[in-house]
């Protein structure tokens, strides 16, 4: 995407929307998985993983003409561990049932793939702007599709949202949404509903097009 | 916590297992289960590392903590784990260049398998010792090689077999995970 024409919005919606780290590439599926047994869970790991990804985008773009390009990935992850030692500590210090429900996963960001990738295919090539909102297209994408994939889960496993009742005392809780099976169940369906809404769109472009032939 | 040497392993291998209980190493379990013949030998590959990432960071756990650099931790065991990943690249590029070209980018990508991470920082979390960590090391890898093993037979069983087109790929690849998975809660508790 190295056109001078791409524009700050479209930049920053790419992420967010044509290539979703979840739904698209389906990148970062750890933490996607399993963190995500309830929305607050997902938001927080959303937030934590955007800091990082942000923050490492900078500073790997406005260092990317000394380092030297045999050692960049060994820098980049240096880099990136850093910044997951600083939220680390930072949510120990903010809320330590936070800490606790998010377990060993806060310092696993460190192999999130998408952090990573993010720095070798985008924030080592680019200004730190266009790196910084890259970055935080991509973030706001990976924390939607965490919230997505935590609120289905925490809605059929536990039937709250945000720790609020939906249903009323005769619901009975999916417990197996909230395990990890359910897991893999519920993004296996949001892949499923993208890869049908797609198939259903192209056809309709394909119709389109066949119509305003014909007339 | 006195776990014996067995639970842990049991723990590890079945119970907890690192990927379909844990969703530790799911990137090379979705990207290399595509066939048999290159699953076992990843998930031989990612064993040693797991071994090797254990050792080191057990002996590098009691060296920062002589020296109180404990938020050094994460940095210290990120390093040592992509200095065994080299390793390991380097031996299987001298004795099996075949191997090496069909694990591909797989293989430098063991550093950022979040499963050899896992293992370190479970490890140190849980407080094991020397043989503790070891061993867990060693269960680890045997569950994640058994769940890429598993993973990888049923879909070279399912390329045979008529599945909708929307279905193919990765979304499929989750559901059979979901399904092994719900097996795999049967084993719950069998750790102790």
């Amino acid at each position: 995407m190295s056109q001078t024409t791409v524009t700050t919005w479209e930049e920053f919606m790419e992420g967010v929307w044509r290539q979703n780290p979840i739904f698209v590439m389906v990148l970062g599926m750890c933490p996607a998985l399993a963190v995500t047994v309830s929305a607050v869970n997902a938001l927080s790991m959303g937030l934590a993983t955007t800091f990082v990804l942000t923050s490492s985008a900078l500073l790997v773009s406005l260092l990317r003409k000394m380092i030297p390009k045999e050692v960049r990935i060994a820098t980049y992850i240096v880099i990136i561990a850093t910044f997951v030692t600083v939220v680390d500590y930072l949510i120990q210090a903010v809320s330590l049932a936070l800490y606790d429900a998010l377990g060993a996963f806060i310092q696993l960001i460190v192999v999130n793939c998408i952090i990573l990738g993010r720095a070798e295919a985008h924030a080592s090539k680019h200004p730190p702007l266009p790196a910084v909102i890259n970055a935080l297209g991509m973030s706001a994408g990976f924390t939607i599709g965490l919230f997505a994939l935590g609120a289905v889960r925490e809605i059929l496993g536990a039937g709250t949202l945000f720790g609020i009742a939906l249903f009323g005392a005769n619901f009975q809780p999916w417990v197996v949404m909230v395990l990890p099976p359910g897991g893999f169940f519920v993004l296996g369906m949001w892949l499923l509903i993208f890869a049908a809404w797609g198939r259903w769109r192209q056809r309709r472009q394909a119709r389109l097009a066949e119509v305003t032939q014909h007339a | 916590m006195h776990e014996s040497a067995a639970q842990i392993f049991i723990n590890a291998f079945l119970a907890n297992n690192f990927v379909l209980a844990m969703f530790l190493g799911l990137c090379p379990f979705i990207g290399v289960s595509g066939k048999l013949e290159t699953a076992a030998p990843m998930g031989a590959a990612t064993t040693f590392v797991m071994l090797v990432a254990s050792l080191c960071a057990y002996g590098l756990n009691l060296l920062l903590g002589y020296f109180n650099l404990e938020f050094l931790r994460l940095i210290a065991y990120i390093v040592i784990i992509a200095s065994a990943v080299q390793l390991v690249e380097m031996v299987l590029k001298k004795y099996s260049p075949a191997l090496f070209r069909a694990l591909g980018i797989y293989l430098p990508l063991i550093t950022t398998n979040c499963a050899v991470l896992g293992v370190a920082l479970f490890q140190t979390a849980r407080e094991y010792d020397f043989v503790q960590s070891l061993t867990f090391a060693v269960g680890a890898g045997a569950g994640f090689t058994l769940a890429l093993v598993l993973m990888a037979s049923v879909r070279e069983r399912l390329q045979l077999s008529d599945v909708p087109s929307v279905a193919q790929g990765t979304a499929l690849s989750l559901m059979l995970a979901g399904i092994l998975s719900l097996g795999f809660m049967g084993f719950a508790g069998l750790g102790g």
